[in-house]
């Protein structure tokens, strides 16, 4: 099933790595000709930062060590890191495939002139969606380095939960691409940006969701950053299992469907 | 014809939602032809182009594109055109060399082709002084030079132009007609809409003029002239006004009186014997201007005087 929607999202236009490769490359000159641009990639990254000092170590102060449902106990900035770094990454990307793709498709009309070439819709939403990862990458790499040095994690494990990360950033770049498809105006990006900070606060980011009513444990199951959390802080806590197996193939299907979708939606819209 | 035709098309349709934008035109355009679509706003040429340029799907009709089918082939045909749309989309985040370099790299240039070719086209458009400037200073007609030279990136067979001169001062137009006909001298495909008269009589070898969706006239600017139109056109101003009187006193003179709201043009094939027949009836006019019919009495005569938008 999974493979199929890759599959078909992918192949059924044809798609040629070198045209993908071209969308990434006009990224990367206009990251090169603007320093307006760097800026705003710099500023993504303290957040994460200051969310670990503030309440990793500030609040953790305060609450000592955490014991999780399988009985591991870990000083409380442990335990929050991990879900700053899937947060971030989960924001990397959706700020390019979101706000910054809109832009483009909808003002700039960046794809306009695209679209005349080879071209294809789905690869423009490739070539945008590894632009994400590059610039997520980026984040995550330095927030894990934060990390080792700050003795939150060991060399080995940041190594392993990397990948992991930039996964995080497919499945969500994927579905943001999606949803800036259906997106009316910018109004809507308020209601997009509530809905990724519920998801902050509540997947098991600052604490484990045993803490909630069951009810809520369900739902929060549901929903996607949970599983990012939870995968990424398997590794970084350096206690990798079959769940963390189930968290990946999780974000695997959702980088599927928001690719196939995306690759559709963007079909219609463009090629009137 | 057909198995040299770039551009086949028949019974063309494009509909958005109930709105019928293009009603089933047949088109053939040869190859090393420069074609012209001229008609008021809102005529259709806009949307036969894009779905010439395969960015937009035929609703019905036949419609192959260098032999190929356009909605299975869209890549391929792609790959092998040249398109500069009516609004210039210059990449705003680049300079002009990247504007140009970026682009070849969509068609799969490698990288030190594309910057060869780069800088002879900077050359051509002349914009090799500009080259590493951003888009945003350009004046209106050195971007649409710069659109110009990075839709012949690919070297394309064909290329689509859509209003290529709309907005641009005379000495920037008669620049780009100079470059386009060297284009054409080279032996590419030229496929242009206008609404300038004039545009359409220099470039193009023939034309077709459209109205509501329809092709309502075709032929070289020549033979379009001869026939919706007269050899010559009499422009005569009376001092006085509304001129709507004036319409019977010219009877019989000429084919054809139109009436506007400042003048009367007589349509006749012998414009002197025409103002003699105008004195001769003591009319005087306080204003008398005889001259070659052009495109433009073919194209409101065929297209009418109301105002589209």
């Amino acid at each position: 099933m999974v493979t199929t929607l890759v599959a078909s999202a992918v192949t059924r236009p044809g798609v040629a790595p070198v045209r993908v490769g071209a969308v990434v490359n006009r990224n990367m000159g206009a990251l090169r000709s603007g320093a307006s641009y760097w800026l705003v990639l710099i500023s993504g990254f303290f957040e994460p930062v200051f969310y670990l000092l503030s309440i990793g170590i500030g609040v953790g102060a305060l609450v000592g060590d955490i014991t999780l449902v399988d009985g591991q106990v870990l000083p409380y900035a442990t335990f929050v890191a991990p879900a700053m770094l899937a947060t971030s990454a989960m924001n990397g990307a959706m700020a390019e495939t979101t706000f910054n793709f809109f832009f483009k498709f909808k003002y700039a009309k960046t794809y306009d002139a695209v679209l005349s070439t080879p071209v294809r819709p789905i690869e423009i939403a490739l070539g945008e969606l590894v632009w994400a990862m590059m610039r997520g990458s980026v984040y995550t790499a330095v927030f894990l380095g934060v990390m080792v040095v700050m003795k939150l994690t060991t060399i080995g494990w940041a190594l392993a939960a990397f990948p992991a990360t930039m996964l995080v950033g497919f499945a969500f770049g994927a579905v943001g691409m999606i949803f800036t498809t259906l997106m009316r105006g910018w109004q809507d990006f308020d209601l997009m940006a509530t809905a990724q900070f519920a998801l902050f606060l509540f997947s098991a980011t600052f604490a484990p969701i045993q803490n909630y009513p069951v009810v809520f444990q369900w739902i929060i199951q549901l929903t996607p950053l949970y599983h990012a959390v939870e995968m990424v802080r398997d590794l970084t806590t350096g206690h990798p299992d079959w769940g963390t197996a189930v968290h990946a193939l999780y974000l695997v299907v959702m980088m599927a469907v928001g690719l196939y979708f995306t690759g559709r939606r963007l079909e219609r819209m463009l090629l009137k | 014809m057909t198995d040299q035709s770039l551009i086949r098309a028949r019974g063309l349709v494009k509909r958005f939602g109930d709105f019928t934008a293009v009603d089933g035109i047949d088109l053939d355009v040869a190859r090393g032809e420069a074609f012209g679509f001229l008609g008021p706003n809102g005529a259709g040429k806009s949307s036969t182009m894009r779905m010439i340029g395969c960015v937009s799907t035929p609703t019905a009709g036949e419609l192959s594109i260098l032999g190929l089918d356009p909605v299975k082939d869209g890549t391929r045909i792609r790959s092998r055109l040249g398109v500069c749309p009516q609004l210039d989309n210059l990449d705003p985040d680049l300079t002009v060399r990247e504007n140009l370099t970026t682009y070849a790299r969509y068609f799969g240039i490698s990288r030190a082709a594309a910057k060869q070719r780069a800088l002879e086209l900077l050359e051509f458009v002349q914009l090799a002084d500009r080259a590493e400037s951003k888009v945003e200073p350009l004046s209106g007609g050195m971007k649409r030079r710069l659109t110009i030279a990075r839709a012949m990136v690919n070297e394309p067979e064909l290329v689509l132009l859509d209003e290529p001169t709309t907005g641009l001062d005379p000495q920037a137009r008669h620049l780009l007609w100079e470059r386009l006909f060297r284009l054409k001298q080279q032996g590419v495909t030229l496929v242009l809409t206008t609404h300038y008269m004039d545009e359409a009589e220099q470039l193009c070898d023939r034309l077709v003029v459209m109205d509501a969706g329809k092709i309502v006239a075709e032929g070289s600017p020549r033979a379009l002239i001869e026939t919706y139109s007269t050899r010559e056109v009499v422009e005569l101003r009376f001092g006085e006004s509304p001129l709507e009187g004036f319409r019977d006193k010219l009877v019989g003179i000429g084919e054809r009186t139109d009436v506007l709201p400042d003048r009367v043009l007589l349509y006749a094939d012998d414009g002197d014997a025409a103002v003699n027949e105008v004195h001769r009836r003591e009319l005087a006019p306080s204003g008398v201007l005889v001259r070659r019919s052009t495109l433009e009495d073919v194209f409101l005569h065929l297209t009418g005087r109301t105002l589209v938008d």
